[in-house]
C-alpha cells in the first residue's frame, strides 16, 4: 500500500512514503538531522529535541522531526506540498539551545572519556553548538550504577536519551533498565543495581550516544583513531554476524558490529563482542611433537611434518580419520578433504556433534526461510532449540516477530526465551497426536508458518528420524510453498554449514561425488574406532568439542589456534591462525557465504590454516594443486559454485526426509554454557566471568 | 454583577444540600433524556454555538474539540476523560464543583460522553483531593442507585459508566497526554503529538480530555440554550466563568462571574478589594501560575477574558487570580514558581529538564541580587530556548512567568543587583 506524499525540504521537492517520519524524509533528501534519542531500530522517544525542524505554516514553533510523520503535515492553502526547513534561523537557534541544555550538566571530561573521538555529543557540539558557556551554576553529578563486567558506567555523562532503556526492553527483552526520578533528578538505573541478564547487553555501549555506558574490558586501552579497522565476520555462532575488528599492532582491541539488515541488523552478542581477550591467551604459537617421555615438546615445522608423514605412511587409509571443528574456514576444510581423499581416507566428518544431517539434501540443514524471513513468519514452531543460547541475535528477531503478533510454540527444553511461547512438549512424544493440537491448526492456517529445528534435535541417535518427522510436519502444514520456505535449521556453530557445503562428510564416492549413504566413519564411529584400535590416526582441524578420552590410543594431530582439549590429546600440534588472523570463507546457518578478513597476523610460528595443509601435503608427498589462497579459492569455487556468490545464501530444493522411529529421550540444546562454546571463548577471562555470573543467577538462594 | 439566577453552579459554596435530591431541586438532571434525544450532532452544534472555550487553561473551543472525535464507533471504543487534576498553583475552582456541586459534573459527563459516542468516562482526580474524591464518589454512587448512570443511563437509552481515578499528585499529570499515560498505569510523561488523543488516546482509542468546568457547564448550556450562554462576555469569550481569587485581597474567594468582567470589579465586588486599597496593588497573575503577571498599570483597566489578556502577552489560563500588593517581593514570588516548575518537570525532554533547574538557579541569585546585570538578558534568552521546544506545555509554563517578570519588573531586578553591589538603593520618591 503506497501512500506517496510530496514534500519540500530546504527547497528540494521529493516524494516519500507518507508513513515516513520527517527525519527519514530528510535523509532521503540527503540532509542529515542531528539526533540523540532517535534510533532507527528502537521506538521513537522524541525526548532529546535535537532533531527540531521548522514546518512552514504550522504552529510557530519547531517540530521534532523524529516523531512527525510526513502524512501529518498539512498542505499549503492551494494544496501545495508542505514545506520543511532544516537550516532556517529558527532551527539553528533551536539546535543551539538544545545543545546548550545538553552540555550544561555534562562533564567536561572528554580527555579522560573513552567515548572521545566517537561521541555523538562531541561531534554534534562541534557542528551545531556554540563556543562558550553561560552556565555558572554547579554541574549535576549522578550516582554510578553497576552494570556488570561488560559495561562501565559514568552516569554523570548521561543525557537521558533512554536508548539503553528502550533497547533492553524492546530488543533484548529484559525490562531491567529504567528511568526513575523526574525533572533534573531523572536518572537511568538498572533493576536492583544489577547487571542485565541479557546476552545482547553489549549493544547498549554502541547505542549510548555519550560516554555514560562504555566497554569495561576495553576501558582506557586505546583511542578510536589509533585503531586499524577490519571488516570481517563473526564465528561465535552460526549466524555469521558482520563485525568490525579494531586492532592496534598485533592485538585485537575490540570488536564492534557492522550493519547487515538481513543477518544481524546492527546487533551482536556479548560473546561476539567481548571474546577478544581469548585471542591473546592459551595460544599455540609453535609446533609441538610428543616425545618418547609422553610430554609435548616444541619442535620445528619440519620435525612436526616429518612425524605426521612417518605415521601416515605407516597407516592404512581406512585407519585414518579427520574431524573438522566449529571455527574452521571453508578453505581449510576443502584443502583437508582433498588431502585426505588423495591419501584414500574416507573417514571425514565436519559434525563434531554427530548431527544426522543428510549431505546430499541441503534443504534439511539450511535455514531455508532466511534469517530475515523470521520477520515475516506468523506462526513459528521451535523444535529442540534454545535460540537465546544458540544465536541471541536471531532470538531478538524471533522476539520481534512475536511482538508483531507471531505465535510461537516450542518442543524442547523449557527456558526463558524473552518472549511467550506455548510449550508443546519436551521430547519426541510431543509429535504423537500433534495434528490434533490447537498449535498444529494454527500452523496449518498460517500464511507463513515456520518450523525451526535446532541441532539438539538432530544430534541424537534418532536424529535422522526427528529431522524427518519435522520435515514431514512442515510438509503437512504447507510450510514450504511458492515464495516461502518455512523449514529452517538453526546451527549453533560457524563452520557446520560450510563443512556440509564442501562435503566434509564420510559419504565420499570414488568418483568424487557424494553418496546418499556413508562410505566411511562419521565422528562417533571415528572416536569409537580409535577407542578400540581400529582407527590409528586422527587429524583434528580445530576440533575440541569431542570426547578426547577415546583418542588415548590413537596418534592425534591437532591443527588449531588454542591450547584446548584437542591440543591436550595431540601427539603433534600444528599452530594455526584464529578467525581474526586469516582470510577465510564462512557459511552461515542460512547458507550465506561471507568472507572474513585478517585483522592481525597469527602469533609466533602459527600459520594460516590452508597454508599449513598445503605444506603438510608436500611433506606427505601428495602436494595440493594450489600455491596461493586465490588458487585455492578458484579450485573451491570451481567445485562448489554456490559458494562463489559471496553474500548470497545457497538455495536448496525441498526434499522432505521420511519420518521414523524416535527414542523417548528429551530434546536438549547443544549449547550448555553460552559463554564457553569454543576454544577462544574458553580462553577468555571475560567469558569466564560472565559464565560465573550466569551460573550464580540460576543458583537458588534460601529465603532468610 | 452576574445575577444569582444566571449562575450555573448554584451550590458552589456548599451551603445547600449537595445530595442528588438537592441537586435535582436546583435543576440538575432535569430533562437529561430529552437533551440526549436531540442527538449527538445537535448537542455538539449547540455547544459550538454557545462559544464555550475550554476552561482548563488553553481556551480551545470545546464544541470544536468534541467534533474531532470520529463520527462513528469502529473497532475501538471512544472515551471521555475528565481532567480533574487541578494542580496549577492558585487554582481551586474545580474542587468547589466536585465537592459541592458534583451532579453538574456527572450529568455533564453523561451528555458529553453521549455526544462523543463514549460509553465510558474516566475522571482523573488530583492526588491531594481526598475529600473531593469522597464527595464525588458518593455522588456517583447515588446516581448509579438512581439509574442515572449505568445501563440506559437516565432513561436516555445510552449505556454509560463513570469511573473515578485518583492520581498520585504530580502536576504533570494534568497535561492531557501525561494524564492518559498515568491513567493507563504508566509513568505520567506527556506523549508526542500528533497523534492527538481524538485519534489515538486512552488505551490507543479515540479520546477527549476536558476540564471539569468545561464538562460541568454543558448541561446548563443545553438546557438554557447557546444564546443565553453567549449573552455573557465579549465576542469569542462567551459565558460565565469561575474565578478563584487568592493573595492580597480582603476576602479571597471562588466566584462564578460573567466573562470579560473587569479585574477591578471582580476584586472590589467579590473580594472586598485589594488589601490596603487599589493603589496598594503591585501586580496580578491573572490565570494561575503559568501565565505572565500584569503590573498595576495594566490591571487598572484589565478585562478578564481570553483575548484581552492574550493581547497583553498574558492569558486567562484557569482564571486563578493571584493578587500581590506592594509588600510583595515580586522577584521572590516568581522564583517560587520557578522552583515549582523545576520540581514538577517530568524530565523527559531536554529543554525542560535542564532549563527549569537552570532558570530556578539564576532566579535564586536574582532574588538575593547576586547576579550580573547581563544575566537578566541571558535568563530571558534561556526562557526563549525552553519555550516552544518541549514535548508538552510545561516548558512554556515555566518560561512565561519569568518572561513576564523581566518584561514588567526589570528595573526592580536591576535595582536589587545594584543595591547588593553598592550597598545603596536607587532614589525613591519620599512620599
Amino acid at each position: 500500500m503506497s501512500d506517496l506524499k510530496k514534500i519540500v525540504i530546504d527547497g528540494n521537492e521529493i516524494e516519500v512514503d507518507g508513513a515516513m517520519t520527517l527525519i527519514q524524509a530528510c535523509e532521503e533528501a540527503g540532509i542529515e538531522i542531528p539526533r540523540f534519542c532517535y534510533h532507527e531500530r528502537l521506538t521513537i522517544a522524541g525526548n532529546c529535541r535535537m532533531c527540531l525542524v521548522e514546518v512552514v505554516g504550522g504552529p510557530p514553533k519547531p517540530a521534532a522531526s523524529c516523531a512527525m510523520q510526513v502524512r501529518d503535515l498539512r498542505p499549503g492553502p492551494e494544496g501545495q506540498p508542505p514545506v520543511v526547513k532544516t537550516n532556517s534561523p529558527m532551527v539553528k537557534k533551536a539546535r543551539e539551545g538544545v545543545m546548550e541544555f545538553l552540555l550544561i550538566n555534562h562533564p567536561l571530561d572528554c580527555p579522560i572519556c573513552d567515548q572521545g573521538g566517537e561521541c555523538d555529543l562531541q561531534d554534534q557540539a562541534m557542528a551545531y553548538g556554540v563556543d562558550m558557556s553561560r552556565f555558572k551554576e554547579n554541574k549535576r553529578s549522578m550516582d554510578e550504577i553497576h552494570l556488570g563486567p561488560l559495561i562501565k558506567t559514568h552516569m554523570t555523562r548521561c543525557i537521558q536519551c533512554t536508548r539503553c532503556v528502550r533497547f533492553a526492553t524492546e530488543i533484548a527483552g529484559v525490562p531491567e533498565m529504567g528511568c526513575t526520578g523526574r525533572g533534573e533528578d531523572a536518572e537511568i538505573i538498572s533493576y536492583l543495581n544489577q547487571a542485565l541478564t541479557s546476552e545482547l547487553q553489549g549493544n547498549v555501549i554502541d547505542l549510548c550516544p555519550v560516554g555514560a555506558l562504555t566497554s569495561r574490558p576495553y576501558a582506557f586501552t586505546a583511542r578510536p583513531w589509533e585503531l586499524r579497522k577490519t571488516e570481517t565476520i563473526d564465528v561465535m555462532d552460526g549466524l555469521g554476524a558482520n563485525i568490525r575488528v579494531d586492532a592496534r599492532g598485533r592485538e585485537v582491541m575490540r570488536i564492534m558490529p557492522r550493519e547487515h539488515a538481513d543477518v544481524n541488523e546492527e546487533w551482536i552478542s556479548d560473546k561476539s563482542r567481548f571474546v577478544w581477550d581469548g585471542l591473546r591467551r592459551q595460544r599455540l604459537d609453535k609446533p609441538y611433537v610428543r616425545g618418547a617421555d609422553g610430554k609435548l615438546k616444541p619442535a620445528s615445522w619440519e620435525a612436526a611434518f616429518a612425524a605426521i608423514a612417518e605415521k601416515a605412511k605407516a597407516t592404512a587409509p581406512e585407519k585414518i580419520g579427520a574431524i573438522s571443528g566449529d571455527l574452521a574456514t571453508v578453505e581449510a576444510m576443502f584443502a583437508l578433504k582433498q588431502l585426505m581423499t588423495s591419501l584414500g581416507v574416507k573417514n571425514l566428518d565436519c559434525r563434531q556433534s554427530s548431527a544426522a544431517l543428510p549431505p546430499t539434501n541441503p534443504s534439511a540443514w539450511l535455514f531455508n526461510s532466511g534469517v530475515a524471513g523470521v520477520d515475516q513468519a506468523d506462526v513459528i514452531l521451535l523444535i529442540g532449540t534454545n535460540p537465546r543460547k544458540e544465536s541471541p541475535v536471531l532470538n531478538a528477531r524471533l522476539r520481534r516477530a512475536w511482538l508483531n503478533g507471531a505465535q510461537i510454540g516450542l518442543i524442547g527444553e523449557q527456558a526463558d526465551l524473552t518472549y511467550d511461547y506455548a510449550l508443546l512438549g519436551s521430547g519426541p512424544s510431543a509429535f504423537n497426536g500433534f495434528d490434533q493440537t490447537e498449535f498444529f491448526k494454527a500452523l496449518q492456517a498460517a500464511e507463513r508458518p515456520l518450523v525451526i529445528v535446532g541441532e539438539g534435535a538432530a544430534a541424537r541417535p534418532d536424529g535422522a528420524s526427528v529431522l524427518g518427522t519435522a520435515m514431514q510436519l512442515a510438509e503437512v502444514v504447507g510450510a514450504v510453498k511458492e515464495g516461502w520456505a518455512g523449514f529452517s535449521m538453526l546451527h549453533p556453530t560457524a563452520a557446520r554449514v560450510g563443512g556440509m557445503a564442501v562435503g566434509f562428510v564420510p559419504h565420499q564416492n570414488d568418483d568424487g561425488a557424494l553418496s546418499d549413504t556413508p562410505t566411511g566413519r562419521d565422528t562417533l564411529a571415528i572416536l569409537d574406532g580409535a577407542k578400540n584400535g581400529v582407527i590409528e590416526m586422527v587429524y583434528l582441524l580445530g576440533a575440541d568439542e569431542i570426547d578426547m578420552t577415546k583418542l588415548d590410543k590413537a596418534f592425534v594431530v591437532y591443527q588449531g589456534s588454542h591450547g584446548d582439549a584437542g591440543a591436550m590429546a595431540a601427539d603433534v600440534i600444528l599452530p594455526g591462525a584464529a578467525y581474526t588472523e586469516e582470510s577465510g570463507l564462512f557459511v552461515n546457518t542460512e547458507g550465506r557465504p561471507q568472507l572474513a578478513a585478517a585483522a592481525t597476523t597469527p602469533p609466533g610460528d602459527a600459520r594460516e590454516n590452508w597454508a599449513i595443509l598445503r605444506a603438510l601435503s608436500g611433506a606427505l608427498g601428495k602436494p595440493l594443486p594450489y600455491n596461493s589462497l586465490q588458487a585455492l579459492r578458484a579450485a573451491l569455487w570451481a567445485a562448489h559454485g554456490d559458494l562463489a556468490t559471496l553474500g548470497v545464501p545457497m538455495t536448496a530444493e525441498w526434499r522432505p526426509l521420511p519420518a521414523g522411529e524416535m527414542i523417548p529421550a528429551l530434546f536438549a540444546s547443544p549449547v550448555d554454557d553460552f559463554y564457553f562454546t569454543n576454544p577462544i571463548a574458553r580462553a577468555s577471562e571475560t567469558m569466564a566471568e560472565l559464565s560465573k555470573l550466569a551460573a550464580a543467577r540460576h543458583t537458588p538462594m534460601a529465603a532468610e | 454583577m452576574l445575577a444569582d439566577s444566571d449562575r450555573i453552579f448554584q451550590n458552589l459554596y456548599g451551603m445547600r444540600d449537595r445530595s442528588l435530591a438537592g441537586a435535582r431541586a436546583r435543576g440538575c438532571w432535569d430533562g437529561t433524556a430529552e437533551i440526549i434525544a436531540r442527538g449527538q450532532d445537535a448537542i455538539v452544534e449547540e455547544v459550538k454555538a454557545s462559544g464555550l472555550r475550554g476552561r482548563g487553561g488553553a481556551g480551545f473551543p470545546t464544541g470544536l474539540k468534541w467534533s474531532f472525535m470520529p463520527k462513528e464507533v469502529k473497532d475501538r471504543p471512544h472515551y471521555l476523560v475528565v481532567n480533574a487534576d487541578e494542580s496549577e498553583p492558585g487554582t481551586c475552582k474545580d474542587r468547589e464543583i466536585m465537592r459541592h456541586d458534583p451532579h453538574t459534573l456527572i450529568e455533564g459527563c453523561l451528555i458529553a460522553s453521549f455526544a462523543m459516542r463514549a460509553n465510558a468516562c474516566y475522571i482523573y482526580l488530583r492526588g491531594e483531593y481526598v475529600r473531593e474524591k469522597e464527595a464525588l464518589q458518593v455522588a456517583i454512587d447515588e446516581c448509579y442507585d438512581a439509574g442515572l448512570l449505568g445501563k440506559n443511563a437516565a432513561d436516555s437509552g445510552w449505556d454509560f459508566d463513570l469511573y473515578l481515578h485518583h492520581g498520585a499528585g504530580a502536576y504533570i499529570c494534568g497535561e492531557e497526554t501525561a494524564l492518559i499515560e498515568s491513567l493507563e498505569g504508566k509513568k505520567g510523561m506527556p506523549r508526542l503529538k500528533p497523534p492527538f488523543p481524538a485519534g489515538v488516546g486512552l488505551y490507543g482509542c479515540p479520546s477527549t480530555v476536558n476540564n471539569v468546568e468545561s464538562i460541568a457547564v454543558a448541561p446548563t448550556i443545553l438546557r438554557r440554550g447557546a444564546e443565553w450562554f453567549k449573552g455573557f462576555g465579549r465576542d469569542n469569550n462567551a459565558g460565565t466563568k469561575i474565578f478563584a481569587i487568592s493573595g492580597h485581597v480582603e476576602r479571597p474567594c471562588v466566584v462564578e462571574e460573567a466573562m470579560s468582567i473587569t479585574l477591578r470589579e471582580l476584586l472590589d465586588a467579590h473580594c472586598g478589594g485589594v488589601r490596603g486599597g487599589w493603589d496598594n496593588l503591585k501586580a496580578v497573575i491573572p490565570g494561575g501560575s503559568s501565565v505572565p503577571l500584569l503590573p498595576k498599570d495594566l490591571c487598572d483597566d484589565a478585562i478578564m477574558d481570553f483575548d484581552w489578556l492574550r493581547d497583553q502577552k498574558s492569558g486567562l489560563g484557569t482564571a486563578a487570580v493571584i493578587v500581590m500588593d506592594q509588600s510583595t517581593d515580586v522577584i521572590k514570588a516568581i522564583w517560587r514558581l520557578s522552583k515549582f516548575y523545576k520540581h514538577e518537570s517530568c524530565g523527559q525532554c531536554t529543554p525542560c529538564r535542564e532549563g527549569t533547574g537552570w532558570m530556578m538557579r539564576v532566579m535564586d541569585r536574582l532574588v538575593t541580587g547576586d547576579a550580573e546585570p547581563e544575566e537578566i538578558d541571558m535568563l530571558l534568552d534561556v526562557t526563549k530556548q525552553v519555550e516552544g521546544h518541549t514535548i508538552c506545555a510545561l516548558g512554556d509554563a515555566a518560561a512565561w512567568p519569568i518572561q513576564g517578570l523581566i518584561r514588567h519588573f526589570r528595573n526592580e531586578i536591576e535595582d536589587r543587583i545594584k543595591a547588593k553591589r553598592t550597598g545603596k538603593v536607587s532614589a525613591i520618591a519620599a512620599e
